[in-house]
């Protein structure tokens, strides 16, 4: 063999080394950067949250969460009305949902015919889709006036004693038509995650209960529910999450009282809201500042709602695997 | 046989039959929470278009929203504008998240060591848990304070909504293409790079044109990043995404807050509009994640 037979060999090499490294080397560099950019975003987008509400935080300090007047007569701002209400409305809209989310979970994976499961499947993810302003462009014009003329009386008479089921107010946009729209939003999240784990439940244990004679729903109660457990919790924090989050429907349906009012049938404003609604209506530095404050709130819990979600999947996740 | 007898033969056909109406109450509200479900997106579904369709017409697509305390009269126009913003700045977004995304899930799925991956997955899963409206007060503080409102702005907003979904995406897709087919690219001598572009990702372009369909049909509905960034629209269509550009569901939320019945059944006109991409686009996606994964099991059989 010569030598030129070796260099016509290496010319014929598709790829030559040099070429390939440095292909290698900057495809990596680039999905690195990439990579380091997502992390670099999570930290920018918190930086800057907290650096247009600095003008708020030194204001008001943390009396802002607690306080609850909004005036921009005096330019004295505090989130606690709002906090409140988007306490009330997560709360209210999970309590609603949960239960109604594990029954579709239930039906699709436990009961339905198979030939149902697919499509209702697929509904339930549809509704996922509908974007939060048209939920709540329905809220507004549809929902909100029938529960004001045909549910909210009839739960004042039956719940009156409660505070929260006060007499019910003439307008259909309240704090109530807001819970009800979070439900519905919040509703395919928990029914969709909670589908799965479901599904993920081992047929020999489900078999093995439905065996000793149990009846379905005593299985349903005792395998598949302790073995989803974590997963489902991490599902509804996961819906909570989002509900705390939601802002447009919420502006759209709750009716803009700044205030707190225990009467749910009332209006009120969230956290979202409050800032949605005031896009273009900030009167100061100030009122915009804090309006970036109310987001930095709305932006620890969201990432401490996420962890949380997720150290609970892991963990339970480990579990399982330890234990099988 | 004694009463006694008797009885202690009932008792436990009494507690069974107790369970087994225990068990059927369980079975009827699981029926029942799935038929709720059915009803409200159908509600929602029906009313929507219903109330859009009577506006849907040429000049819903043709002619750009009036301002009805400047014009006094008839004012029902169409939402032209807001058309061609959401073209414009959905448009953008894609731009801005779809390579970002998919290098991300290169790297993740290619390059990354064990520690470094769950990193960067826990990072986007943050990601897509901020919620939208933080999105839009942090392209606000970011760009809009210094720049003002743009679509660019608007775009960026929507692409940081966007990357978590796109690279989420394509990081399953591309844990789908087998090693086998890695190790044989490589085995033939061909470097990392043209590994990578050339044999896995085309493998993947079924699924990554998935991803990136739901994620416009996920942003296009969105209203809450763009009330800072891209909301401030001057009368008539404008193509010129330096400028603040009216969107779809910007009209239809400040529409939807009027007390006048002609902006309600535009508000609605654009709702239907919306929810009719939004499907179209899903089940697009649907049919495209069947199709590439026949596809991608019949090149590895």
């Amino acid at each position: 063999m010569t030598s030129l037979d070796v260099s016509a060999d290496a010319a014929r090499r598709p790829f030559s080394g040099r070429r390939g490294r440095l292909g290698d080397l900057l495809l990596q560099g680039a999905a690195g950067i990439a990579a380091l950019g997502a992390l670099v975003l999570v930290g920018l987008i918190a930086w800057k949250v907290i650096q247009g509400a600095r003008l708020s935080i030194s204001t008001f300090g943390l009396s802002f969460v607690w306080n609850t007047t909004w005036d921009q007569v005096h330019n004295v701002f505090g989130a606690g009305a709002f906090l409140y209400g988007t306490a009330v409305t997560s709360f209210g809209a999970l309590i609603l949902a949960t239960p109604i989310a594990l029954g579709i979970a239930i039906f699709l994976t436990e009961l339905a015919p198979r030939w149902v499961r697919g499509p209702v499947t697929a509904l339930v993810e549809t509704l996922a889709a509908i974007p939060s302003v048209v939920i709540g462009l329905w809220g507004i014009l549809v929902l909100g006036p029938a529960l004001r003329d045909h549910v909210n009386p009839v739960l004042h008479s039956v719940l009156g004693f409660i505070p929260l089921f006060g007499p019910p107010g003439t307008y259909g946009s309240n704090v109530f038509t807001a819970i009800v729209v979070l439900t519905i939003m919040i509703l395919p999240i928990i029914a969709s995650i909670s589908r799965e784990l479901f599904l993920s439940v081992p047929a020999e244990l489900k078999e093995g209960a439905l065996g000793l004679g149990t009846t379905r729903w005593e299985m349903i109660r005792g395998v598949v529910f302790p073995y989803s457990r974590g997963g489902v919790a991490a599902a509804v924090i996961l819906g909570f999450g989002r509900a705390i989050g939601e802002a447009i429907a919420v502006a759209q349906v709750i009716g803009a009282f700044t205030g707190i009012s225990i009467n749910l049938f009332h209006p009120g404003n969230t956290a979202g809201g409050q800032i949605a609604l005031n896009a273009q209506g900030a009167s100061s530095g100030l009122e915009t500042s804090s309006l970036i404050y109310l987001a930095l709130i709305l932006l620890v819990f969201s990432i401490v709602v996420n962890l949380l979600a997720q150290f609970i999947v892991r963990r339970s996740a480990r579990r399982l695997w330890t234990a099988t | 046989m004694s009463a006694a007898d008797l009885n202690l033969l009932q008792r436990p056909n009494d507690r069974l039959r107790r369970r087994r109406l225990v068990n059927l109450g369980m079975e009827v509200l699981a029926w029942l929470a799935a038929a709720i479900a059915v009803a409200i997106l159908g509600i929602v579904v029906w009313s929507v278009a219903k109330k859009g369709a009577g506006a849907l017409n040429l000049d819903l697509f043709t002619k750009s929203q009036a301002n009805a305390s400047l014009f006094g009269g008839p004012v029902r126009q169409g939402l032209a504008n807001a058309f061609v913003g959401t073209l414009i700045v959905v448009g953008l977004a894609t731009l801005m998240a779809l390579p970002f995304g998919i290098l991300i899930a290169i790297y993740v799925n290619e390059f990354a060591p064990r520690a470094i991956k769950s990193l960067v997955g826990l990072t986007l899963d943050v990601l897509a848990g901020v919620p939208a409206i933080v999105i839009g007060i942090f392209v606000f503080s970011l760009i809009v304070v210094a720049h003002g409102q743009s679509a660019y702005a608007g775009g960026f907003a929507l692409a940081v909504i966007m990357l978590p979904f796109v690279a989420r995406a394509t990081i399953e897709v591309l844990a789908l293409v087998p090693n086998s087919l890695r190790e044989a690219a490589l085995g033939v001598g061909a470097p990392r790079w043209r590994v990578t572009l050339g044999v896995v990702l085309p493998q993947t372009i079924g699924g990554v044109l998935t991803g990136a369909t739901l994620a416009v049909a996920r942003v296009a509905g969105e209203t809450a990043p763009l009330l800072y960034t891209c909301s401030l629209v001057a009368q008539g269509t404008h193509w010129n995404p330096s400028q603040p550009l009216q969107t779809i569901p910007v009209a239809i939320f400040e529409l939807s807050e009027s007390a006048s019945t002609d902006d309600q059944a535009l508000a609605w006109a654009g709702a239907l509009v919306l929810i009719l991409f939004i499907l179209f686009a899903s089940l697009g996606a649907r049919w495209l994640a069947t199709r590439s994964r026949r596809k991608m099991l019949g090149a590895v059989r």
